[in-house]
């Protein structure tokens, strides 16, 4: 086999890894979306934001500890516990319950008439202030997030691709995990909407916000629901991408390259999302890999937008979205 | 070049001309659903055309394909002698077809007399750059259309709120400042989807008078689509009736009253 | 009793159509001008320059340029600091190839290349819109900030990748390189801001300004009552760019003196688009009041926080995440029109004062 084929066959099984992650947080954006026609910026944040609380609460930090010291100059830092991290997991699956509630109630209950655009300025604020408020509690350095997953080259993949490649394939333990895990999620997130009675509620909310009130529904309880669900979407593509590269403000951005992934697969569709994942993710890295060296490299910067624009441009609403028709 | 009938003189001495606007053998598709199926009819100069029939009968897709919104699959539309080539909706309206809208569409950020004033915006052709300086040209023309635009907002009695922003109006003035905006364009064809619709006894008759104002001082050709059967006997000279995308009746208000085919379709008889 | 229009008949369509048609407006608007030009310039020092005026000026430039975008023609782009990069590099570039012209024309020849590059990266919002244009125009911001990171061209082949501006002249005063004094740089800025909000202003009023806000309230029903949508959406992507180019040029070369494109990132679109959401979407007064709000907050909060209370600044910087975000939406929620509304609302109070009604 031509060696640079072998190459892009593992550059390939990288982008599609890199690709599920995507879908991942491009799934919370289209979950809200569906259910609220709210496109949330603040997604990325809201993932940094539960990785971050995460990492304190395993580690006993004190909330606000920088801003108590300044004010009342002591020096607190540490409650002095370390706490499982299942169990770290489930309080911060609860503070991320309390904070889509908070954000029903305070934000979005009175923003219920407006325009798309405004929604969407608003989470933009939401987003900066997540991040202040992230940065206040915990702190702003990068931190180490550890639970337990297996990190590290998976040494079964190097050895046996060694053996019919003649070279072997770099692949992280922890991308698999990733891998695995989210597709598991993707399965139990449609499987919810599809089958369940909120699920179907969320559904008809996504539809026509008054004949779903009409049925009986509570929009407040679908919105908080879907903040909640997106709240814990966020918390997992924290995990995985905080244990990867440590927790760090780089998370945000990651908020920010699933925007061409629901460009691609339209803002309503849970397949798109992940169909539109994969392509940016496997897209990304080959391009990289066969065009980067000759233009300079780190394309990675903005070729999922290119390409995201140039297909808008002849798809407008992406591959799986619903069809835009213009009504006079 | 179209045949152009001899025009005639009205009961109550309007003057009505040759055919002005000729759709011929319209279909207009959607993916599988055929909303037109093969209308002709046509509008005469002058007079007020009325297009009524049951809900989902595709009148307001036909004034779609009118104003230039829709193009029909099959068939032609003819303006004025010409046929109409392919062409956007803004260089429809720059030849004179104006028109309102069933759904209210105003633009909300603006105020009544900025509403109407973009009623001119076919007609305002200073360039960027006179623009930007205001000055010669175009501060002459800001005048110039601005007068002609108190002047339709005169006529229409909407003096009194020009300056306040249109999102804060009652339905009623809003539609007739939709009505405004449309006449501003001085139009050779006015186009008016459901201009009564919402709107009580009152507002119907002040409305009713502007139509009628409209056609009677400025001789502009009115075509509209009206659900309220009194409103369309009293102001139209002529009735073309659709029904399921096909056209069931054409001819006087009396003529298509007592045609049996609309009965039906207004009583709901079943259709095979 | 002083803020009064009774007896102030406007007697003719021309004089309705003034920016101040109220006296007291009118003569409040020249004693700012007079302020601006004939005081501050003997007061200003490096500080209040570098801290305060030079950021407002430039600031204020490009957020009446992405208003003129985003606040009238509805069209949302998140490209702004893509756009002032391409001011800022473009600026360099001429600055460097011909240094016998006079900076003046360098600034505006930059606004030129953005406004090119501006409608072509403008071209997709004819099928695009809303938040996926938003989305586009994130394609422009990291594309641009790459090109200028990655092609040497650009920074004259410079080891380091930095661009840095040479010392030039007006009427033999420098106002860009280390010799520069902050009175001359800021009357330079001024001079260009002046000339823009008029221009600006004179858009918005008329024609073409009522065809871009037809477009964005409702641009199908714009366009068929014969808005050219094409013409509308590339001139408001063309002139709003410039605005942006001229902001980016000043930045970089009267204000930073050396930049690398790291001052151009997506946090750059993100703080000129607060400026526009806090100051007033589709209001001149508004880009001016959105910019002096962000640009005077955290020299407030460093003042207050840090130089009087003792606080380490990056909990400064913190709280002012957490403050812009919180006011962005509060804004939102109660004023969406932004600082503009509530002082056109505390004129019409004042109209009356002290009667209640």
């Amino acid at each position: 086999m031509p060696e640079q084929l072998v190459f892009a066959m593992e550059v390939f099984l990288n982008g599609l890894m890199a690709g599920v992650l995507y879908a991942l947080v491009a799934l919370g954006f289209v979950l809200i979306y569906k259910a609220s026609g709210i496109f949330n910026y603040a997604q990325g944040v809201m993932a940094l934001f539960s990785a971050m609380t995460l990492v304190g609460i395993m580690e006993g930090q004190v909330p606000f500890s920088h801003l108590i010291n300044a004010i009342l100059g002591t020096s607190v830092h540490h409650f002095g516990w370390h706490l499982p991290a299942a169990l770290a997991i489930l309080v911060t699956m609860g503070v991320m319950v309390l904070l889509a509630w908070l954000v029903q109630v305070v934000i979005f209950r009175h923003l219920v008439n407006q325009e798309p655009i405004i929604l969407f300025m608003a989470t933009i604020g939401l987003a900066y202030f997540l991040e202040g408020l992230g940065d206040l509690m915990w702190g702003s350095d990068i931190k180490k997030l550890d639970v337990g997953l297996p990190q590290g080259i998976n040494l079964w993949i190097d050895e046996t691709t060694f053996n019919i490649f003649d070279y072997g394939f770099f692949i992280d333990n922890l991308d698999i995990v990733a891998t695995i895990i989210a597709a598991i999620l993707v399965g139990i997130l449609v499987v919810f909407s599809q089958y369940t009675k909120q699920g179907r509620a969320m559904r008809a909310v996504a539809d026509d916000h008054q004949a779903a009130l009409s049925v009986g529904v509570s929009l407040s309880f679908i919105w908080v629901m879907v903040w909640s669900v997106a709240g814990f979407v966020a918390l997992v593509a924290g995990i995985m991408w905080g244990a990867k590269s440590g927790v760090q403000f780089s998370l945000s951005l990651i908020a920010l390259k699933a925007l061409p992934v629901l460009m691609l697969g339209g803002f309503t569709s849970i397949p798109g999302a992940i169909v539109g994942g994969l392509i940016i993710g496997v897209g990304e890295k080959l391009f990289e890999f066969a065009i980067g060296p000759i233009i300079g490299g780190a394309t990675e910067n903005w070729f999922a937008y290119v390409l995201a624009l140039v297909f808008l441009v002849f798809r407008p609403q992406g591959l799986f979205g619903d069809k835009i028709i213009e009504r006079v | 070049m179209l045949d152009q009938e001899q025009g005639y003189v009205t009961a109550d001495g309007r003057q009505i001309g040759g055919t002005v606007m000729d759709m011929r053998n319209i279909t207009l598709r959607f993916g599988g659903v055929t909303a037109i199926k093969d209308i002709s009819f046509d509008i005469r100069e002058g007079e007020i055309r009325a297009i009524i029939g049951p809900n989902g009968a595709g009148k307001s897709s036909m004034l779609n394909v009118i104003s230039g919104f829709y193009v029909p699959q099959e068939g032609d539309v003819y303006f004025r002698g010409q046929k109409r080539a392919p062409m956007r909706p803004y260089e429809v309206a720059r030849q004179g077809i104006a028109r309102t809208f069933q759904n209210i569409a105003l633009f909300e950020g603006m105020s009544v007399l900025d509403n109407v004033m973009t009623g001119r915006l076919t007609q305002m052709k200073a360039g960027i750059l006179s623009q930007a300086l205001w000055r010669g040209k175009a501060e002459k023309e800001e005048v110039e259309n601005r007068e002609i635009c108190e002047k339709v907002i005169d006529f229409l009695e909407i003096q009194h709120i020009r300056k306040t922003p249109v999102a804060r109006l009652p339905y009623g003035l809003k539609k007739r400042v939709e009505l405004a905006r449309a006449l501003a364009s001085e139009p050779k064809l006015l186009l008016l989807d459901e201009p009564m619709a919402g709107m009580n006894v009152e507002e119907k008759e002040d409305m009713s008078r502007f139509i009628l104002d409209v056609n009677d001082e400025f001789g502009t050709t009115i075509a509209l689509i009206e659900h309220d059967m009194g409103v369309v006997m009293d102001l139209s000279d002529r009735v073309v009736v659709m029904d399921y995308g096909r056209k069931i009746g054409d001819g006087t208000p009396d003529e298509v009253r007592n045609n049996q085919e609309v009965i039906d379709a207004y009583l709901g008889v079943s259709h095979d | 009793m002083f803020y009064r229009e009774a007896g102030d008949f406007k007697t003719s369509y021309q004089d309705d159509n003034q920016t101040f048609p109220i006296k007291f407006d009118r003569y409040r608007y020249y004693f700012v001008l007079f302020v601006a030009f004939a005081i501050i310039p003997f007061i200003i020092n490096d500080y209040w320059a570098n801290a305060v005026f030079l950021p407002f000026l430039i600031y204020a430039i490009a957020a009446i340029g992405l208003n003129i975008l985003t606040g009238y023609c509805g069209q949302v782009s998140l490209g702004t600091g893509g756009f002032m990069a391409v001011g800022g590099y473009a600026i360099y570039k001429f600055m460097t190839a011909f240094p016998d012209v006079n900076v003046f024309f360098h600034v505006i020849l930059a606004g030129l290349v953005t406004a090119f590059v501006g409608v072509l990266f403008g071209l997709p919002s004819l099928r695009i819109k809303g938040f996926y244009l938003a989305v586009a125009t994130l394609a422009a911001q990291f594309f641009l900030v790459w090109l200028f990171n990655r092609v040497p061209w650009f920074y004259n082949y410079s080891a380091s990748g930095q661009i840095t501006a040479p010392e030039r002249t007006v009427f033999s005063n420098p106002v860009t390189g280390a010799n520069s004094e902050p009175w001359m740089v800021y009357l330079f800025c001024l001079v260009f801001l002046v000339m823009l909000t008029l221009v600006a202003r004179n858009l918005t009023r008329g024609a073409l300004g009522r065809s871009w806000m037809a477009i964005r309230d409702m641009d199908i029903a714009a366009e068929i009552i014969g808005v050219n949508p094409l013409k509308a959406k590339l001139t408001a992507f063309a002139i709003s760019s410039f605005y942006v180019g001229v902001a980016g040029a000043l930045y970089f070369s009267v204000y930073l003196g050396a930049a690398e494109t790291e001052a151009f990132g997506i946090t750059k679109s993100f703080n000129i688009l607060f400026m526009i959401i806090i100051g007033g979407l589709g209001s001149i007064f508004g880009s001016f009041a959105g910019a002096a709000f962000l640009v005077l907050l955290p020299v407030v909060l460093k003042n207050v926080l840090v130089a009087w209370l003792g606080w380490p600044t990056d909990l400064a910087a913190h709280l002012e995440f957490l403050i812009v975000g919180g006011l962005i939406i509060t804004f939102l929620i109660l004023e969406p029109h932004g600082l503009a509304q509530l002082w056109r609302v505390a004129k019409e109070k004042l109209r009356l004062w002290p009667f209640p009604y």
